[in-house]
């Protein structure tokens, strides 16, 4: 592998090589916990810290793995993160993780921690991996924050539960878009999304046949 | 050593999980003050929302939480089978812990299979009450803490009964483990704004509310018993229903709920 610059590996992930958007990783997630922007960032939070660190002690120890267990080494590191982030949310962010109940939990099968800690820690030192890491949490952030903050606008009127149009149902002039609450309207709008990301970045279109 | 000898393989997959379950352990062990801390708020919390003191979904400060509860609450602690209220001569009131006791053999009992409607299989001796003090320092409100299986798990909640012991005033679940989405839409706000005003018990005294399949045709004589159950989860629907039928019934709070009745605490009487 090339020398890797510390910079590249942090901005990369963010729109020229987004984890959803070009390697339609991780949608799971990105539907089920973005109704709300509230939760997006704690989900979005949450799996920057578990990414950064899995990947940085994966890669620390990645001259002892053995091979044939690789796999589950990463899955124990990961799973290990992941239950330390539930205890720390339950402990202070009780009220976003009673919303994300099973989600959290969930970042263990989240594909990218997987896709990183395998195709990246594995082969790298442990700093760069690390930046690694975060930066492609943050690329997955992203579009969570984006996907959560049309889904709550449209779906409930509101922005972190402040009501900024009306509701009909509460005698304003917004009709809520019920859709938006329900998982697959998190499809359209990360379609948008690519749609948008590849008109000014058409390299990223894929070529056909 | 080679990388991937047996003895390497071996060491290095102890090695790890000693480490991780020791950082798993600290984690869940020093945070578990703050947890618990969290947990007796959310009860706090939901007691507030059953009994409709606070609204869902507003914000609201832990010292609001604090000062509505010390103010409008008067927690009695209840002999589930003679109805009467237990002081601390009995039982440390103030420290007495409903989901502890409800496992611990020496202050629980079996339910009969039959009876056994919540599939719970054991229960508490003794159960808190909390009284909703109205203006003029009557009893306005009964919340009665409930609990019973769903589909995957043992749903935890509250309900609030208006003066009358038969009126519903709300309901709240505040621990579950049902399927995201299905069974854990008890939780969503629209379904919960079913139930007050909903009826308990008929005339002659039997337990008729309960939750159904589908949706409630608005004119049915019953309506005032029934509440529509949520699409996608017959089980946890049912579930409800049987909790609610077995926690007020004879074997739960219907001893309590029979004195209080006849006390006439109640502004009807």
């Amino acid at each position: 592998m090339p020398e890797t610059k510390a910079k590249d590996v942090l901005i990369d992930p963010i729109f020229r090589n987004n984890p959803i958007a070009l390697q339609v990783l991780g949608i799971c997630s990105a539907l089920a916990v973005t109704t709300k922007v509230e939760t997006s960032v704690a989900m979005a939070l949450s799996v920057i810290f578990v990414l950064g660190c899995s990947n940085a002690a994966v890669s620390l120890i990645r001259n002892f793995i053995p091979t044939n267990i690789r796999i589950i080494v990463q899955m124990t590191i990961i799973a290990s993160l992941v239950i330390v982030v539930d205890q720390m949310l339950q402990a202070f962010a009780f009220d976003a993780s009673k919303q994300m109940s099973v989600f959290v939990g969930l970042i263990i099968t989240n594909c990218i921690v997987m896709g990183r800690a395998e195709a990246f820690a594995m082969k790298n030192p442990p700093l760069i991996s690390a930046l690694d890491g975060i930066g492609n949490a943050i690329g997955y952030s992203v579009i969570l924050l984006v996907v959560g903050f049309v889904r709550e606008l449209f779906g409930s009127g509101a922005i972190w539960g402040y009501q900024v149009f009306p509701l009909s149902t509460e005698g304003g002039w917004y009709v809520a878009n019920g859709l938006l609450l329900l998982p697959p309207s998190a499809f359209f709008i990360i379609g948008l999304f690519i749609w948008v990301l590849r008109t000014f970045k058409p390299e990223q279109v894929e070529q056909e046949g | 050593m080679k990388r991937d000898s047996t003895a390497q393989t071996l060491l290095v997959a102890t090695l790890l999980c000693v480490v991780c379950s020791v950082i798993v352990a600290s984690a869940a062990v020093g945070l578990r003050h703050f947890q618990l801390e969290n947990k007796q708020l959310d009860q706090k919390k939901n007691v507030l929302i059953a009994a409709g003191l606070i609204e869902e979904g507003v914000a609201v400060s832990q010292q609001e939480i604090d000062r509505l509860f010390s103010e409008k609450i008067h927690r009695v602690l209840i002999n589930l089978k003679t109805g009467k209220v237990v002081d601390s001569s009995v039982v440390d009131v103030e420290n007495y812990d409903q989901r502890e006791a409800a496992s611990d053999p020496a202050r629980s009992q079996s339910i009969e299979p039959v009876a056994d409607l919540a599939r719970i299989k054991r229960r508490e001796k003794y159960a808190f009450v909390y009284e909703v003090v109205g203006a003029g320092g009557s009893v306005d409100q009964l919340v009665l803490p409930i609990y019973g299986k769903g589909l995957w798990s043992t749903l935890y909640g509250f309900l609030a009964l208006a003066s009358d012991g038969n009126t519903v005033r709300g309901i709240t679940f505040y621990e579950h483990g049902e399927t995201a989405g299905l069974g854990a839409e008890v939780e969503n706000p629209k379904w919960r704004a079913i139930w007050p005003g909903k009826q308990v018990f008929d005339e002659s005294g039997d337990i008729r509310l309960e939750v159904l399949k589908g949706h409630v045709p608005p004119t049915s004589p019953d309506v005032k018993y029934k509440v529509d159950g949520i699409s996608g989860a017959t089980i946890t629907s049912k579930g409800v229903s049987q909790l609610i039928r077995y926690w007020l019934g004879p074997d739960a709070f219907g001893p309590f709920l029979e004195q209080f009745h006849q006390q006439g605490q109640g502004t009807d009487a």
